[in-house]
C-alpha cells in the first residue's frame, strides 16, 4: 500500500513538473540562451583598442584597386584616418591632413591612409576631388577595419600607429591644425 | 494710313536670348531621363530602402531616415537600379559595403541562423508546456472533486457518531 502510494505520488509529481526530457530541454535551452546573450554583451562592451597596445592588422583595398597590407607598413609611422563625405567635421581637417602628407611624403617614413566609412563611392570620389587628397584612400568594406579599432566608431577619427605596429595616438574628432598633426608625428621620427 | 513701326531688338537683348537658349541644352538630358518610364521612382527606391537600415543611425530604416548620408544611400540604390541591378544584388552590395547589420533580415550564416531557429523553438516549447500544464490542472481539478465526494461520508459518519454519543449521554 505504501509503495503504491509512493509510486502514485511520484507519477503525480512528474505530471505536474513535466517529463524529464522536457525539463532538461527547457533548462538547457535557457542556459544556452543566457550564455549567448552574455557573450554578446561581453563582446559589445569589449574595450576599444587602447593606446600602447598592438594595432589591429588590416588590409585596405583603395579606390584604385591597390591592396595595402598593414603588415607591410612596419617600420613606418601610419596615420589612419576614418572619414565620410557627409561628415562636416571631416572637411575641417581634410586640408591639414593633405598638407601633412605633402610634408612627410618626401622622406617616406610616414604613410597616410584614408578610409571612407559607410560612404558611397560616388560621394567619396567627389570628396577626394574637392580637397585634392592624394594619399591612398579606400572604402572600409563591411566596416570591418573600423570595428577592429572602435566598436562605437564615428567620424572623423584618426589612429596613429608607430613603426612597431603599436597604437601611439587616437584622435576623436577633427585635427585643429597642421601643427597639431606634426606635433604628434614628429616625436616618433628619428 | 497707319504704319507699324518695327524696332530692331538691341544687340544685348539678342545676346541674352541666345545665352538663355543655350543654357537650356544641358538639362534636356535630365528631363528626358526623369520622364523615362523605366527611370526608378522614389517608390521603387524606397521599396528596397525599407529593407535596409541606416548604417550610422541605429534602428532607423533607410527609407525614413532624413540625414544627408541616408539620402546619398538612397541615391546609390537608384543608381544601381538604373544600371539594371536586381533587389537581391543591391542588398548584397549594401551588405558587402556596410556590413550585415544594414539588412532588415539578417542572412542565415554564422550565428545569425539562431535568430530564425530560437524564437519558433521557444514558442513551440511554451505551447507544449502550456498544453501539459492545462491537462495536469484539469486532472488536479478532477482529483479534488473526487476527494471532496469521498470525504463527505466520513464527515457524516463523524457527525452521526457524535450525535449518537450525545443521545446516549442524555
Amino acid at each position: 500500500m505504501v509503495e503504491d502510494q509512493n509510486v502514485t505520488e511520484q507519477n503525480l509529481t512528474e505530471e505536474k513538473s513535466g517529463p524529464k526530457w522536457g525539463r532538461i530541454f527547457a533548462w538547457g535551452g535557457l542556459l544556452a540562451l543566457m550564455l549567448l546573450v552574455g557573450l554578446g554583451l561581453v563582446r559589445a562592451q569589449r574595450p576599444i583598442v587602447e593606446v600602447g597596445s598592438p594595432a589591429p592588422e588590416f588590409v585596405l583595398t583603395t579606390f584604385d584597386d591597390q591592396q595595402i597590407d598593414s603588415k607591410d607598413l612596419l617600420g613606418k609611422v601610419v596615420v589612419l584616418n576614418f572619414w565620410a563625405s557627409w561628415c562636416k567635421p571631416c572637411e575641417q581637417e581634410a586640408a591639414d591632413l593633405e598638407s601633412a602628407w605633402q610634408y612627410y611624403q618626401p622622406n617616406g617614413d610616414v604613410v597616410f591612409l584614408g578610409l571612407a566609412w559607410t560612404d558611397t563611392p560616388t560621394e567619396s570620389a567627389k570628396y577626394l576631388d574637392k580637397f585634392n587628397i592624394s594619399y591612398p584612400n579606400g572604402p572600409d568594406l563591411g566596416t570591418r577595419i573600423s570595428q577592429a579599432f572602435n566598436r562605437n566608431m564615428g567620424v572623423p577619427e584618426t589612429y596613429i600607429i608607430d613603426q612597431d605596429g603599436t597604437l601611439h595616438f587616437v584622435k576623436i574628432g577633427p585635427f585643429i591644425s597642421l601643427q597639431e598633426i606634426t606635433g604628434i608625428i614628429d616625436p616618433l621620427l628619428p | 494710313m497707319n504704319k507699324h513701326v518695327y524696332h530692331k531688338l538691341p544687340k544685348s537683348y539678342t545676346l541674352l536670348l541666345i545665352i538663355f537658349l543655350l543654357s537650356l541644352l544641358p538639362f534636356g538630358g535630365v528631363f528626358a531621363q526623369e520622364n523615362d518610364p523605366n527611370y526608378p521612382s522614389d517608390d521603387d527606391v524606397n521599396a528596397i530602402a525599407s529593407q535596409l537600415y541606416c548604417p550610422v543611425c541605429e534602428n532607423v530604416p533607410l527609407d525614413v531616415c532624413g540625414t544627408q548620408a541616408c539620402a546619398q544611400w538612397r541615391e546609390l540604390i537608384r543608381e544601381k537600379l538604373v544600371e539594371g541591378w536586381s533587389e537581391d544584388q543591391i542588398k548584397e552590395y549594401f551588405s558587402n559595403q556596410y556590413g550585415d547589420r544594414v539588412l532588415a533580415e539578417p542572412p542565415a550564416r554564422g550565428l545569425n541562423w539562431l535568430v530564425y531557429v530560437i524564437p519558433p523553438l521557444v514558442f513551440l516549447a511554451g505551447a507544449i508546456f502550456l498544453y501539459r500544464g492545462f491537462i495536469s490542472w484539469r486532472k488536479m481539478g478532477d482529483d479534488d472533486d473526487i476527494n471532496e465526494i469521498h470525504s463527505e461520508p466520513e464527515n457524516e459518519d463523524a457527525y452521526i457518531a457524535r450525535l449518537e454519543e450525545e443521545l446516549k449521554n442524555q
